[in-house]
């Protein structure tokens, strides 16, 4: 990535999650939902909210905190729902609140250290700084995919 | 062309697609010879039909599939020049080449491995039927067809502007380096004149091709005439008023010259002139009066009036050739096509298919794809105006108010829309007959009866994915019917019956669902047999007296078989509780009806749609779900005794005389603990797969009503138990239940619990 001389621009959404905050690249947004009440399915992992009808849809949610192993927190008003594409499938992402549109470059990102993570998927695909905060720019792909493959 | 695989990868599904119509009409052709047709037309549409598929199989390069075709198409077109009329055996072999030539062209499309020994063995049969002479003449001309390099309609740039093409007039190729033959002995002089008319272009064909193909058969002259080009005023841009006379010289014979026209035939005005060497012109392709075709072809070439591939007795024809033939017209309106034997097989093709489309209804092939998302679409749209009128009905709005009267015609609206919807994907059940009539001939004849198929409904209409669906337990039934159904030949003469055994095939529309029938008019079913059987198997009780409808009933529990001796066909210890369970899958219901000496009758009956079902809507645990209607057998309210422990966390219920297994939904869905108390618990009582069934504890039943599918995405996490989802009125998403799926993993849980729901209860 860093070693492209003009190093390209890219937008991110950040937002909050257990007074964290992380990003996602914008291009993989659909939109943002109000929290509604999730139809929830039977024997599903923790971190499934369930289902919700997104204009006739079924969109499956989950709640992102807990995908990311953070503590569970009651859930209120601001909390929205990122719906997110990743390879032509929607998920609903669960978020305490969106904060802001960030446009940054490429040069502005760094990689995350070499941790072991223990069984989480490494989520954090690189960290940048923005008015003296760290925000963490989640993989998309870590997120939804290794619920897919472990459900199916 | 191979450098890009994907344009011809799209032309080759579509040879496919259009393959199955083809290869339909084949199917409709033959049975209707079968049933005493004998029109010129019938045998001209099952020869076409032949014939296209060789055309595209050949262009493809199938050259089994072609090889195959080519033979079928020979005899057929000794039958249809009249030399030969087809006996019940030619028939019976007809139907087995149609078969296989179905099986052909579907392991082509799947490369798969083609079963020669099958093709022999049938290109054995219609030799026989041929007979000897004319399987000289074909193995000739089997040879030249591979000679011919069909150019797969490959549409160039310039195709549009063909009429320009020759514009600089002499439109002549550079001489070839010939074979070294010398020009003397075996050369020949054509002059061919060759004016295609507008078809041909619109049907992608390209006349450089031909001329090229012509060039590469010897030396050519090309001379393009104008003369008939209008003004620049008087010129319509999509029609052709360029022809071309080309001076040939070459040691081919006349069919192959016509052979490199042999896909634009009935598409252009086209005479071949052949100088000197009167004795190589065949006599027979002499047509009788050349000017009459020189007339024919003088007409503008606008003219698009269909070629008929039918040319008025042929015997006029070939009595009129009182002098040495010098020369030698085809004027494909009409083409010669018929008296000739080289020049027929490739008759067809085109004029075939120029007159089909203008017969069929026309048609627009529309992507699954694009009639589910308006399926969705229309979906939504009916949630949408439920959520729209309960909240106007709550708004306390006058019902007389103008928004409430909106609302109204709104509501029919949608439900007009939604019929149309689901009229789009439905689809006549005819492919599912023609495939069973063949179920019927294979069947019939590995047990050695003689049974006809009748079809009756053919044009029902229902939902594609039922139809696709339907296939399987249709297959069964039938050859059921076939082997358990009929009796042998000897019993039915015994019986006075006609020796052919019959087997039904009815389709119809009854109150919103789609009615099919089997049933046949063998002897019934024998139910001291069948009864007798079951006690050996265990399956009743030996005391039990059973009314004859329960006997019948029996066919339907797992395992049961009254074949005694096991046959190739059925009795592989899969009976009709697979089929039962496969038309319940798809929300169906089958029962049966027999009377001795006369026939059974099993009905289907199915959802004319899988997009919407009949649902039960009930609440657990503060979540609405919903229940396909048809395994709700019965509701019930507990009352304190009703429910027995056999074993701590494993109860039954007593239902009339059989003790059926209980479970609470809720916490089998993982929603709750499993309730204490079962007093005043509303039960559903479910049909469970194998005839068994349980009881599921809910909270309370809200609704029954019907309710739009939406597939939950596999993708994410699948919910064991759950098989769809909807969305209910008020934008809530509710679950449809899977029961059998819940049921089977509640008995696996309680491990021997099984042994209860064997016992079952009487139906």
């Amino acid at each position: 990535m860093t070693e492209k001389d003009t190093s390209t621009s890219i937008e991110l959404l950040t937002f909050q999650l257990a007074d964290q905050e992380y990003s996602l690249d914008i291009m993989s947004v659909r939109e943002i939902r109000g929290w509604t009440q999730t139809t929830p399915l039977p024997h599903a992992p923790s971190y499934m909210k369930g289902v919700i009808n997104l204009r006739g849809t079924v969109l499956p949610v989950m709640d992102l905190s807990q995908r990311l192993g953070l503590k569970a927190r009651e859930h209120s008003d601001r909390n929205v729902i990122i719906v997110v594409n990743h390879e032509d499938t929607m998920t609903g992402l669960l978020v305490d609140a969106v904060s802001d549109i960030i446009a940054i470059t490429d040069d502005d990102l760094q990689p995350p250290p070499e941790v072991q993570s223990g069984s989480l998927p490494n989520v954090v695909s690189s960290l940048t700084l923005i008015d003296e905060r760290m925000i963490r720019v989640l993989d998309l792909g870590a997120v939804v995919e290794s619920v897919q493959s472990s459900a199916a | 062309m191979a450098d890009n695989n994907d344009p011809m990868a799209e032309i080759r599904a579509s040879f496919f697609i259009e393959c199955e119509e083809l290869l339909e009409a084949l199917q409709d052709g033959l049975q209707e010879l079968y049933d005493g047709a004998d029109d010129t037309e019938t045998i001209n549409v099952v020869f076409r039909a032949v014939h296209s598929i060789k055309g595209g199989a050949g262009a493809f390069g199938l050259e089994a599939l072609v090889r195959f075709a080519h033979r079928f198409e020979t005899v057929l077109d000794e039958v249809r020049a009249g030399r030969m009329s087809p006996d019940a055996h030619a028939l019976k072999v007809f139907f087995q080449c149609a078969d296989h030539l179905s099986d052909l062209v579907r392991i082509s499309r799947d490369d798969g491995d083609l079963p020669s020994d099958r093709t022999n063995e049938l290109l054995g049969l219609l030799n026989e039927i041929l007979g000897e002479d004319a399987d000289s003449a074909d193995a000739e001309q089997e040879e030249e067809e591979e000679d011919i390099d069909f150019q797969p309609a490959t549409l160039s740039l310039d195709m549009d502007f063909g009429d320009d093409d020759g514009d600089d007039g002499d439109f002549s190729l550079p001489d070839l380096d010939l074979p070294d033959l010398p020009p003397a002995p075996g050369q020949n002089e054509y002059t061919i004149l060759f004016r295609p008319e507008n078809e041909l272009f619109e049907t992608g064909n390209e006349p450089y091709h031909m001329l090229r193909a012509l060039d590469e058969m010897g030396t050519s002259r090309v001379t393009c005439h104008m003369d008939k080009l209008p003004d620049l005023k008087g010129l319509s841009p999509d029609t052709s008023y360029l022809y071309w006379t080309i001076e040939l010289t070459s040691e081919v014979d006349l069919a192959e010259i016509e052979a490199a026209f042999e896909f634009v035939e009935g598409l252009c005005e086209l005479s071949v002139t052949k100088a000197g060497h009167p004795e190589e012109t065949l006599p027979e392709q002499e047509q009788p009066d050349a000017e009459t075709s020189a007339e024919t072809g003088d007409l503008p070439a606008l003219a698009s009036d269909e070629p008929e591939a039918d040319v008025p007795p042929l015997e006029t024809q070939l009595d009129s050739l009182p002098e040495p033939a010098t020369e030698k017209t085809i004027a494909p309106p009409p083409p010669a096509a018929p008296t000739e034997k080289q020049a027929a097989p490739n008759a067809g093709k085109n004029t075939g298919a120029a007159s089909n489309s203008a017969a069929a209804k026309s048609v627009v092939r529309v992507d699954l794809d694009r009639i589910e998302r308006l399926v969705n679409l229309v979906g939504e749209l009916v949630i949408n105006q439920a959520m729209l009128s309960q909240s106007l009905e709550s708004s306390g709005l006058s019902p007389h108010s103008d928004a409430m009267n909106g609302l109204e015609e709104f509501q029919r609206l949608t439900r007009d829309i939604q019929d149309s919807v689901m009229m789009i994907r439905a689809q006549p059940v005819k492919s599912l007959f023609q495939r069973m009539s063949r179920i019927v001939r294979e069947s019939s004849a590995s047990v050695g009866k003689d049974v006809r198929l009748h079809t009756e409904g053919e044009n029902t209409e229902v939902d594609k994915t039922v139809i696709e669906r339907l296939a399987d337990p249709l297959t069964h039934m039938i050859r059921n019917a076939v082997d358990h159904g009929l009796e042998t030949s000897e019993e039915r003469l015994a019986a006075g019956k006609p020796e052919q055994g019959r087997v039904n095939l009815v389709a119809a529309h009854r109150s919103g669902r789609v009615v099919i029938d089997v049933s046949d008019d063998g002897g019934g079913i024998n139910r001291e047999k069948v009864l007798k059987i079951a006690v050996e198997k265990g399956l009743v009780p030996e005391d039990a007296s059973l009314s004859d409808s329960e006997i019948d009933n029996l066919l339907f529990l797992p395992g049961f078989s009254t074949a005694t001796v096991v046959s190739d066909l059925s009795g592989r210890g899969v009976g009709m509780d697979v089929v039962r369970t496969a038309i319940q899958a798809l929300g169906g219901r089958i029962t049966i009806s027999s009377t001795p000496g006369v026939g059974t009758t099993f009905s289907i009956s199915l959802p004319l749609t899988l997009a919407v079902l009949d649902g039960m809507v009930v609440q657990v645990a503060d979540e609405t779900l919903v229940l396909p209607l048809n395994v709700v057998i019965e509701t019930l309210t507990l009352s304190k005794n009703d429910v027995e422990m056999v074993r701590p966390g494993s109860f039954v219920v007593r239902v009339r005389s059989g003790f059926v297994p209980i479970f609470d939904l809720g916490k089998e869905l993982g929603y709750r603990e499993s309730v204490e108390d079962f007093e005043g618990c509303v039960v559903l009582l479910i049909a469970h797969e194998d005839d068994s069934h349980a009881a599921l504890i809910i909270d309370s039943i809200q609704d029954q009503r019907q309710v739009v599918i939406k597939g939950l995405d596999d993708s994410f996490y699948r919910a064991p138990g759950i098989a769809a989802a909807t969305i209910l009125g008020d934008g809530q998403i509710a679950l449809i239940l899977d029961t059998s799926d819940i049921i089977s993993n509640a008995l696996g849980s309680v491990g021997a619990g099984n042994s209860a729901t064997a016992a079952g209860i009487p139906a």
